[in-house]
């Protein structure tokens, strides 16, 4: 067992019986996301390394605290991605970050969710004890799946120390297309689009335009476009600007709302302004409305809203009914029973 | 964690109990009745249930729940019975809940390409039902005509086609489902994602230990436009083996990706005649799909692989009836082998795709020393095997034997970085290789999570994760499975 496990372990242990908190960190990048926790902080950018890539595999495995940009950049010289394409916002992302907080990127329209890519993960729970879930293969129904319920739940079930996830080929051939559309015509394009078997790998709406990136082979990209027409885009700026909020649209925002919800669900009626991804699935709204109306008018579509920045470190995620409470009050006693883990990232008492 | 004492009803007074809670023709009592719920597709493992509960509606499913819990009785769920790990085997003293009568599709959503279905529907009727849109349900594991959705979701279920589509847990976006407590929980949404934990990825694949699931929302794809199939033929079982792995390093990802071995392709031409090449010591079934020129591309970028990997010969199937020909060997790959066998046991290990020729290589000397025939059909792109054990229950011993090279083989597989369950599920029947695949402290924590949503452990019990106790017994791998349980094992 690697020092950093024994001494993890340790801190976890001596911190579950003196019942004081712990708040884990792995670049800080994404601190801002989830509501304030008070705690001695619990560094794991230390604990580092790609520790297994195979690229036949399709699988890649990393310690916690490896950079988000080392991960890539080794994919990357083997023609392959993470499918994700998770957003960095920061130069020190982490790989355990990434997991924690399970915030997809603009593919995730096509290569699917982090969950969905995530295998097996390690993890330290609040008894300091070390366990693993999952593996390094596509398929494993042995047992509870742990590792996919790691993804997002920021931490407050176990300290993620290694995590094993599928990764893709890198498409060969990518352009964006540009149409002149409102956001009720690109919502309605979009959708009808994706009832088709088009090699669409990002959508976005950026108010004004609507954005439509295509990635595959040359052949089928290339078809594709000749057919929806639109008018080519080519700044390399435009998709990583939208997934790590590099976009003007997020530089100005007054207070950041996601809302996720039907892709279907025609435009919100909320005031400020809003950027579609994911066929308009995901919407980004900048409005310093009171909390009540973007979470109304998501839970009205069927979805839900998330106070992404801007926030007062309490009201931050959508309200959960009593007995889906109730479920992750249980889990967390089932992981945590101390509260050491980041208690009260995600919800007062969890 | 403290033994909570079972109930010690009678069939008679549950049975009577029930019928005062659902129609009376929904609770089944007498021996004949409940003779056909005795097993799934695991029929080794037999058992009567107490009573057969067929409830029709969401409140009827809350009421078994809240008696079962006041009553301390275990409850089994059970859709079409089509497992193949025992997940739907009865409890002696407990109810057997049948979702066979929630079998209508709710809703079909175009726009926002989903499905909302009743979890006794077939894996297959939601995509015949949405096939005019040009639309489908992606997971296609080989008993699709006849297994349920909500058992594909309780066992997680793969396929044919995991490797690009994913299994269930990738296909599915909301359940809603039924605790003990009787309380009707929804998890997951129909927006991409859902606040808080994800608990439908925890439900997926939880072998009916945690609530059972009374509708399910799935996602449409598009149908590709063209799918095609490219057959390999080898000399040689591990050449097959690494032309896999340089498909996927060349950047492809095929649609499917099946391997045979020589004994299956025999067995499978003999059954349906496909046209498989007998000779071959291997054979590749490659599908393409996507828009007809990606699938020409790519088809130029396979034959250019597997020519450097050293095929003996390669054929493209000319038209879609060739292509169905083609998969339906391998399709009825087990319905073949039970013809050259009296009986077969099949396992489901999954191992990481680079080990595929030490593997074979050491399942053919464990064949040996066991001296039983191991035939093997593997869902090569993913690296999920299953080889099939072939033997006779009608010579004592063999069964025994059979079960021991089984947790050999799966010891293997735990032992190459692979699992002991790739699609099939854990259910009675791989209990005890979870103590060889999983530490005490995993296990607890697995315990943990179950006490999370079933604290009186009613739901399912005794299955999919074992006691500490169970392991402490079972001592690493050398216990024969007779000696443990269900001595009056059957035939398979």
């Amino acid at each position: 067992m690697s020092d950093f496990i024994q001494q993890t372990g340790d801190t976890i242990k001596r911190a579950a019986d003196q019942r004081t908190a712990l708040r884990i960190e792995g670049g800080g990048t994404r601190s801002f996301y989830g509501r304030t926790v008070d705690g001695e902080v619990l560094r794991t950018s230390a604990f580092r390394g790609v520790e297994d890539y195979e690229p036949s595999e399709l699988v890649l495995t990393a310690r916690a605290g490896t950079p988000l940009a080392e991960v890539e950049s080794e994919l990357a010289e083997n023609g392959q991605m993470l499918p994700f394409e998770p957003p960095r916002y920061g130069e020190g992302s982490t790989i355990g970050g990434v997991i924690a907080t399970g915030l997809s990127g603009p593919c995730r329209l096509r290569g699917g969710a982090v969950r969905d890519a995530v295998l097996g993960c390690e993890i330290i729970n609040g008894f300091g004890e070390h366990l693993a879930f999952g593996g390094q293969v596509m398929k494993n129904v042995a047992g509870y799946d742990i590792s996919r319920l790691m993804v997002g739940a920021l931490g407050t079930l176990g300290l993620i120390t290694q995590v094993s996830v599928k990764v893709v080929p890198r498409p060969v051939e990518a352009l964006t297309l540009a149409f002149d559309y409102t956001q009720g015509e690109a919502i309605e394009a979009m959708n009808r689009w994706a009832g088709r078997p088009l090699p669409v790998s990002a959508t976005c709406h950026d108010g004004e335009r609507l954005y439509l990136r295509l990635s595959g082979a040359r052949t089928g990209v290339r078809s594709a476009a000749a057919e929806l027409g639109g008018e080519a885009f080519s700044d390399p700026e435009f998709w990583p600007g939208v997934r790590d909020h590099q976009h003007g649209f997020f530089r100005d925002a007054p207070g950041l709302w996601r809302l996720s919800v039907p892709p279907a669900t025609p435009p919100l009626d909320l005031p400020g302004a809003t950027l579609l991804e994911w066929n308009g699935g995901l919407r980004w709204v900048a409005t310093d409305a009171p909390a009540r109306m973007p979470r109304d008018a998501a839970a009205a579509a069927g979805g839900h809203a998330i106070h992404f920045r801007g926030h007062d470190g309490d009201d931050v995620f959508h309200p959960l009914d009593g007995t889906r409470l109730a479920l992750h009050r249980n889990l967390k006693r089932a992981f945590d029973p101390c509260g050491v883990l980041n208690p009260g990232r995600m919800y007062a008492g969890i | 964690m403290v033994a909570i004492p079972r109930s010690i009803r009678t069939r008679a007074a549950v049975a009577a109990d029930l019928r005062c809670l659902l129609p009376k023709d929904s609770v089944l009592d007498d021996e004949e009745s409940l003779r056909p719920y005795e097993c799934d597709g695991l029929s080794a493992y037999r058992q009567l249930p107490l009573v057969v509960a067929m409830p029709e509606t969401i409140p009827q499913v809350q009421a078994i729940a809240r008696y079962c819990r006041d009553g301390g009785i275990p409850l089994v769920a059970r859709g079409a019975g089509t497992g193949l790990s025992g997940g739907a085997l009865p409890i002696e003293d407990g109810v057997l809940c049948s979702l066979a009568r929630f079998n209508r599709i709710l809703d079909i959503d175009p726009d926002n390409r989903t499905a909302t279905v009743q979890p006794g529907v077939r894996n297959l009727a939601i995509s015949e039902a949405v096939s005019h849109l040009g639309l489908y349900y992606a997971p296609d594991p080989s008993s699709q005509i006849a297994c349920s959705i909500g058992g594909n979701v309780a066992e997680n279920s793969g396929g044919l086609h995991c490797l690009k589509y994913g299994l269930t847990v990738h296909n599915i976006m909301k359940l809603q489902v039924v605790t003990i407590d009787g309380e009707l929980v929804t998890v997951g949404g129909d927006a991409p994602d859902s606040p808080g934990y994800d608990l439908l990825a925890l439900m997926t694949g939880s072998e009916g230990l945690l609530g059972i699931i009374v509708e399910v929302t799935v996602k449409l794809l598009p149908k590709p436009e063209s799918a095609k199939v490219v057959m390999a033929s080898f000399d040689d079982v591990g050449q097959a083996g690494r032309a896999v792995g340089n498909i996927i390093a060349a950047g492809i990802i095929p649609g499917g990706l099946e391997m045979m071995d020589n004994p299956a392709i025999r067995a499978a031409e003999d059954f349906v005649h496909a046209g498989y090449d007998t000779d071959a010591a291997a054979i590749l079934l490659c599908e393409l799909d996507g828009t007809p020129e990606e699938v020409e591309d790519d088809i130029e970028r396979v034959r250019t692989v597997l020519e450097e990997s050293g095929y003996a010969s390669m054929q493209v199937a000319k038209d879609e009836n060739q292509r169905q020909l083609f998969w339906s060997g391998r399709k009825a790959a087990f319905p073949a082998v039970g013809k050259i066998s009296p009986d077969y046991y099949c396992m489901d290990g999954t191992i990481p795709r680079r080990k595929l020729g030490e593997v074979l290589s050491r399942m053919e000397a464990l064949s040996k020393q066991y001296d039983l025939r191991v035939v093997n059909v593997f869902h090569a792109g993913d690296g999920n095997l299953h080889p099939l054990i072939l033997y006779d229950g009608n010579n004592p011993g063999e069964l025994e034997r059979t079960e021991e090279l089984g947790g050999e083989i799966l010891n293997l597989c735990v032992e190459v970085g692979g699992t002991i369950t790739g699609e099939h599920g854990v259910g009675v029947e791989k209990i005890d290789q979870m103590c060889v695949q999983f530490d005490s402290m995993a296990l607890s924590q697995f315990h943990a999570v179950k006490e999370a949503f079933d604290p009186g452990r009613l739901l399912n019990p005794d299955k999919a994760v074992p006691t500490l106790h169970r392991c402490a017994e079972f001592g690493g791998m050398h216990v024969h499975r007779g000696e443990l349980k269900f001595p009056e094992l059957e035939r398979f």
